[in-house]
C-alpha cells in the first residue's frame, strides 16, 4: 500500500492507494510546521483506513513549499555563483536579469572562469583548476554555504562540471554544490539561474525532508519516501536535499497525472475548474504535455520542464455579465459562499448559473428564480465555448480527445464539448493531486545537442534511448518496466553539419523490496 | 541623433520580432546585453543616415550562426567590435559609425551593442528591411556595395577575414569558419561610405522596430486593440502599406530542418468571417501565404504571424496547433522591390516558383 500526499499552500491532502485503488482519502489544512500537518492528516488516515504503519510500502509526498520560498525571498541562503564558459559569456554575468531583491538575497557572489565547451563538445577553454581554488578558498572565506556551477553547453558535455564539484569539494568539504546539467537544458542564461536557485534552497531542503522524516518517524512508518518532481516522476529524499527545484510546479503534473488514472485514460485533456480559474493541460502517454518556452519563477527566467498549463479566467466564482454574454474573469473567489447570489450575496456567479438551470442543488435555488431563461441559456452557452476553445488550443492536433474535468468548479461543464470525444468525471477528483504523487514512477532523462556528423541519426537515437533508461535505473526504477516515453529531435536551425538536439525521456516503475 | 532609452530596447525586442517574420533569432540575449552596457554608464547614440557625411566609413555589424547555440554560448561581448576593429585596420580607416545588416530579430541588438562598447554612433537603417537567412541577401549587394572584406570574429578574438568572388560566397565559406567557431559568430562586413549608405540602405529601421513594439505595447495599456493600432501607424512610416490577411487557428504545422534551414508549412483554418485554410510557406521566415492555391502575400513584402489575443509576434519555433492568431502582411519599401532585388531577395531568391506581386495588389 501505497500514500500519497499533497502540502499545498491552502490544504495537506493524503491518500491511502493498494495499486491503483483509491482505499482513502483526508484532507487537513497546512500547518506553519509542515510536519505537523503531515502527522495530522496521515494519522486522520490510517485510523480511518484501519490501515497498520507497518502495511505502508512508500509514502509519495508533492510539495510547493520550495516555489514558495523564492517567490516569498525566505529562508534562502547566499550562493557562490561558479560560471565556466570565458572567454565566452563575460558580457552578461550570473544573475543578470534578476529582480534585485532575489539576487541580493543570494548574495551576488558572481565568478567567472575559463571552461566549457562548444555545441559538438569541444573545449571552449580548459578548466581554470587553479582559478577555482582560489575562488574555492574565497568562498570558505566569506563563509558561504552553497555554490552553483554552470558550464556552457553541459547538457552536452558534464565533464567540466563534475570536474570542477571535485575540486570545490576538496578545498571546502561542507560546501553544498548544485551542477547546472542535473537541472535545466539548453539555454545558458536560464539554466544558470535555475541552477542558483537550486543552491540557494538547499538548507531549506534538508530541513524540510527531515521534517517529513520525523512526521514518519512519529507514526511509526518506516517505509521508504519519496518526493514528486515536475514531470511526474519521483526523486528519493537524498536527491531532494541537492535538487530542490525539479519539485517546482510539481502541483499542476500531480493533479494532471492524478486525474488521468482516476480516469484510467493516458491520452487525454484535463480541465481542472476551480474558483476564478481554469487549468487546462493534455496528457501524452499518462504524461503532461511540457511548455516550450522559458518559465518565470519569482521574476528570474528558468528553463526547466514544466507542465503547459493554459490558466483561463472561469471558475465556479466567476461573475456573470451583459446578460450572460461575457464572464470573468474576476471572480468572487474563496467567497463564494458569502457572495453568490444562492448563497445569499449579491453577484450573479457562474455558479448561480448552474442553480438557476436547474443543474445543480446548492444553497437557496429561491434566489436566482428571477434570472431570465435567455441569460441562464446565453451564460452557459459561454461558459462551455470558453472551456471549449481552452482545450482546443492546448491540444496538439484536430483528433476530439477525452476531456477529464476536475476541482470544484467541474459542475459548470453539463453538456457535451465540440472538441472533446467525451467528457469523464473522475471520483475522489479533489484529491487528484495526492494521488498524482501516489502513484507517481521514477524517470530518467537526456537533453542535448549531438552532432549526426559522422554516424547516424539512428545510431545517435539509441545512444541517448539508452542512457535515459540507465539514468531511470540509477534513480531507483525497476529495470523490467522502463520504457522509452518521449522523444523530441530538434535540429539546430542556421547550421549545415546535421547538429541535432535530441531529448529523450524514459520512465519505469518505482522499484520496492 | 537621439539616444536610445531602455524602454526604447524592450520595444525594440517586439517590434524586432514583427519584423523577423517568424525567423532572425530571440533577440533577448541581444537586449540584456545592451541593456547591462547601459547599466554600466554607456550609452547609444542613434543617427539618421540623413546625418551621416557622405565621404565617412561605416562598418556594419551582425551575429551569424544558430541562435540557439548563442542563447547557450553567451558571447562575451567583445566580439563584434573586434571584427570592426580589424576590418579598420585592414581599410586603413576608421569607422564613423556601425549599422546593422538587418533589423528583424536578434540582429537589430548587435549594432546597439557596438555602439555602447566603442562610442560609435548606430545608423538608423539596415540591409534587410526585415530578417533574410543569408547574408548577401542585402540592398546594399544589390545596389553594387560589396559584403567584402568581411571579418569574422569569435570569443577568443580569433578572426577570419574573407575576401570572396562574389557575396553568396561570401555567404557560403563564413558560415563554414562561423561553424569552426562553435556555431555562433560575430561580424562586420558591407563597409561603405555616408553615400553609399544613402544610396543602398532601408533608412529608419531601428526606428521603426521600436515604434512597432510602443505602438503595441501602448495600445495594450490603452485597451485599445493592438494590431488596428499597429496599421494605423504603418503608413507613418516606409513600410506604408499593411493589412490583415487572415484570422484564424492553426490547424497543422509540419517542420523540418534541411542543410541548416527550417522548412515548415503551417495551416491555418480561418473564422471571424475568413474562410477556408491559410497555408504559410516557411524557410526559418515566413515566406508565401495562400489561399486555395491563390498567393494572398509573398516575400519580400512581410508575412507576421500574431497571437491573436496579445499581438505577440510568433517566431517559426512556437508556431502550434491550437493558437489563434492574425496574419498581418506588410509592404516593404521600394528599395526592396526593384526587379534586381527580387532577383536575390523575391521568389525567386527561394525557390519558389511564383511571381512577386505587391501586397497593394493581391485581394
Amino acid at each position: 500500500m501505497r500514500i500519497g500526499i499533497d502540502v499545498g499552500g491552502t490544504n495537506t491532502d493524503a491518500v491511502l492507494m493498494n495499486g491503483l485503488d483509491v482505499l482513502g482519502w483526508r484532507k487537513t489544512p497546512t500547518t506553519p510546521d509542515v510536519g505537523a500537518g503531515v502527522v495530522s492528516v496521515l494519522r486522520d488516515l490510517l485510523s480511518e483506513t484501519k490501515v497498520s504503519a507497518a502495511e505502508v510500502r512508500a509514502v509519495m509526498i508533492g510539495t510547493t513549499h520550495f516555489t514558495n520560498a523564492i517567490v516569498e525571498r525566505r529562508r534562502l541562503v547566499e550562493v557562490a555563483a561558479v560560471r565556466l564558459g570565458l572567454p565566452a559569456t563575460r558580457s552578461l554575468p550570473p544573475l543578470s536579469d534578476w529582480p534585485d531583491d532575489l539576487a541580493t538575497a543570494v548574495g551576488k557572489h558572481r565568478y567567472l572562469l575559463r571552461g566549457g565547451n562548444e555545441f559538438d563538445g569541444r573545449e571552449i577553454a580548459p578548466l581554470d583548476e587553479l582559478g577555482l581554488r582560489e575562488v574555492a578558498r574565497e568562498i570558505k572565506r566569506k563563509k558561504i554555504l552553497a555554490a552553483a556551477v554552470s558550464s556552457v553547453f553541459s547538457p552536452v558535455t558534464a565533464d567540466m562540471e563534475l570536474r570542477a564539484a571535485e575540486i570545490l569539494a576538496e578545498e571546502v568539504p561542507d560546501l553544498r554544490i548544485s551542477l547546472s546539467h542535473q537541472i535545466g537544458r539548453v539555454g545558458f542564461l536560464e539554466r544558470e539561474n535555475a541552477t542558483v536557485m537550486n543552491a540557494c534552497l538547499v538548507h531549506l531542503a534538508a530541513a524540510v525532508v527531515s521534517s517529513f522524516r520525523r512526521a514518519l518517524a512519529e507514526l511509526k512508518i518506516t517505509a521508504p519516501f519519496f518526493i514528486s518532481q515536475n514531470d511526474g516522476t519521483l526523486m528519493s529524499p537524498q536527491h531532494v536535499e541537492r535538487y530542490p527545484v525539479l519539485t517546482f510546479a510539481s502541483g499542476p503534473t500531480n493533479s494532471m497525472r492524478g486525474a488521468a488514472l482516476l480516469a484510467g485514460l493516458k491520452e487525454a485533456m484535463v480541465v481542472d475548474i476551480g474558483g476564478t480559474t481554469s487549468d487546462v493541460g493534455m496528457l501524452l502517454r499518462g504524461f503532461p504535455r511540457e511548455a516550450a518556452l522559458s518559465v518565470d519563477i519569482g521574476g528570474a527566467r528558468t528553463n526547466f520542464r514544466m507542465p503547459d498549463v493554459l490558466a483561463i479566467g472561469l471558475g465556479g466564482g466567476s461573475l456573470v455579465r451583459d446578460d450572460g454574454a461575457r464572464i470573468g474573469p474576476d471572480s468572487v473567489g474563496y467567497e463564494l459562499t458569502s457572495k453568490a447570489l444562492v448563497f445569499g450575496g449579491n453577484e450573479l456567479t457562474t455558479t448561480d448559473i448552474v442553480v438557476a438551470a436547474g443543474l445543480e442543488d446548492i444553497g437557496d435555488k429561491s434566489r436566482v428564480n428571477h434570472l431570465m431563461a435567455s441569460t441562464i441559456k446565453a451564460a452557459l452557452a459561454t461558459m462551455h465555448r470558453m472551456v471549449d476553445t481552452a482545450v482546443d488550443r492546448m491540444k496538439t492536433s484536430a483528433l476530439p480527445l477525452p476531456v477529464i474535468l476536475v476541482g470544484g468548479g467541474a459542475i459548470l461543464v453539463s453538456e457535451k464539448l465540440p472538441s472533446s470525444s467525451e467528457i469523464v468525471r473522475p471520483k475522489h477528483s479533489s484529491v487528484a493531486n495526492a494521488i498524482g504523487a501516489a502513484i507517481a514512477q521514477v524517470g530518467g532523462e537526456v537533453d542535448r545537442i549531438f552532432a549526426v556528423e559522422g554516424t547516424t541519426r539512428d545510431a545517435v537515437m539509441d545512444i541517448a534511448k539508452t542512457e535515459a533508461c540507465e539514468r531511470a535505473v540509477a534513480a531507483g526504477a525497476s529495470r523490467s518496466t522502463v520504457n522509452i516515453v518521449d522523444v523530441e529531435d530538434v535540429p539546430l536551425a542556421y547550421l549545415p553539419g546535421n547538429a541535432t538536439r535530441i531529448r529523450v525521456k524514459a520512465v519505469g516503475d518505482l522499484l520496492m523490496e | 541623433m537621439w539616444q536610445v532609452t531602455k524602454q526604447d530596447l524592450m520595444d525594440l525586442a517586439v517590434g524586432a520580432a514583427f519584423l523577423g517574420t517568424g525567423g532572425g533569432g530571440d533577440p533577448y540575449v541581444g537586449r540584456l546585453m545592451v541593456q547591462a552596457a547601459m547599466d554600466e554608464g554607456k550609452t547609444v547614440t542613434i543617427l539618421d543616415p540623413t546625418e551621416v557625411p557622405d565621404d565617412v566609413l561605416v562598418i556594419p555589424t551582425a551575429m551569424m550562426g544558430a541562435p540557439t547555440v548563442l542563447v547557450e554560448k553567451i558571447p562575451s561581448g567583445e566580439e563584434a567590435v573586434a571584427s570592426l576593429r580589424r576590418l579598420e585596420k585592414y581599410l586603413g580607416k576608421k569607422a564613423y559609425a556601425t549599422m546593422p545588416i538587418e533589423c528583424g530579430g536578434i540582429n537589430s541588438t548587435i549594432p546597439l551593442l557596438v555602439g555602447a562598447m566603442t562610442g560609435l554612433p548606430v545608423v538608423d537603417a539596415d540591409g534587410m528591411g526585415r530578417a533574410f537567412p543569408e547574408l548577401h541577401m542585402e540592398t546594399f549587394s544589390v545596389l553594387g556595395v560589396r559584403g567584402t572584406p568581411m571579418v569574422v570574429t569569435n570569443e577568443y578574438g580569433d578572426c577570419a577575414i574573407i575576401e570572396a568572388r562574389d557575396d553568396k560566397f561570401m555567404e557560403w565559406i563564413s558560415r563554414g569558419v562561423t561553424i569552426r567557431m562553435g556555431g555562433a559568430a560575430y561580424i562586420a562586413e558591407y563597409a561603405m561610405s555616408g553615400a553609399d549608405v544613402k544610396r543602398t540602405a532601408v533608412p529608419n529601421t531601428i526606428s521603426l522596430g521600436i515604434r512597432i513594439g510602443r505602438c503595441l505595447r501602448e495600445a495594450k495599456t490603452n485597451h485599445e486593440n493592438p494590431i488596428d493600432a499597429l496599421l494605423k501607424m504603418l503608413p507613418q512610416t516606409l513600410y506604408s502599406y499593411g493589412r490583415v490577411i487572415w484570422r484564424g487557428k492553426v490547424v497543422d504545422v509540419q517542420r523540418e530542418t534541411k542543410m541548416g534551414w527550417v522548412l515548415g508549412n503551417a495551416k491555418i483554418e480561418g473564422f471571424d468571417g475568413w474562410k477556408g485554410v491559410m497555408e504559410i510557406q516557411v524557410q526559418n521566415e515566413n515566406l508565401i501565404a495562400r489561399v486555395d492555391g491563390k498567393v494572398r502575400a509573398i516575400v519580400p513584402d512581410l508575412i507576421c504571424i500574431m497571437e491573436a489575443e496579445t499581438a505577440e509576434p510568433i517566431t517559426t519555433e512556437y508556431l502550434r496547433y491550437g493558437q489563434r492568431v492574425v496574419v498581418v502582411s506588410v509592404a516593404v519599401p521600394p528599395i526592396m522591390r526593384t526587379p534586381k532585388a527580387l532577383e536575390v531577395f523575391g521568389p525567386k531568391g527561394f525557390q519558389i516558383d511564383e511571381p512577386y506581386t505587391p501586397i497593394e495588389q493581391l485581394a
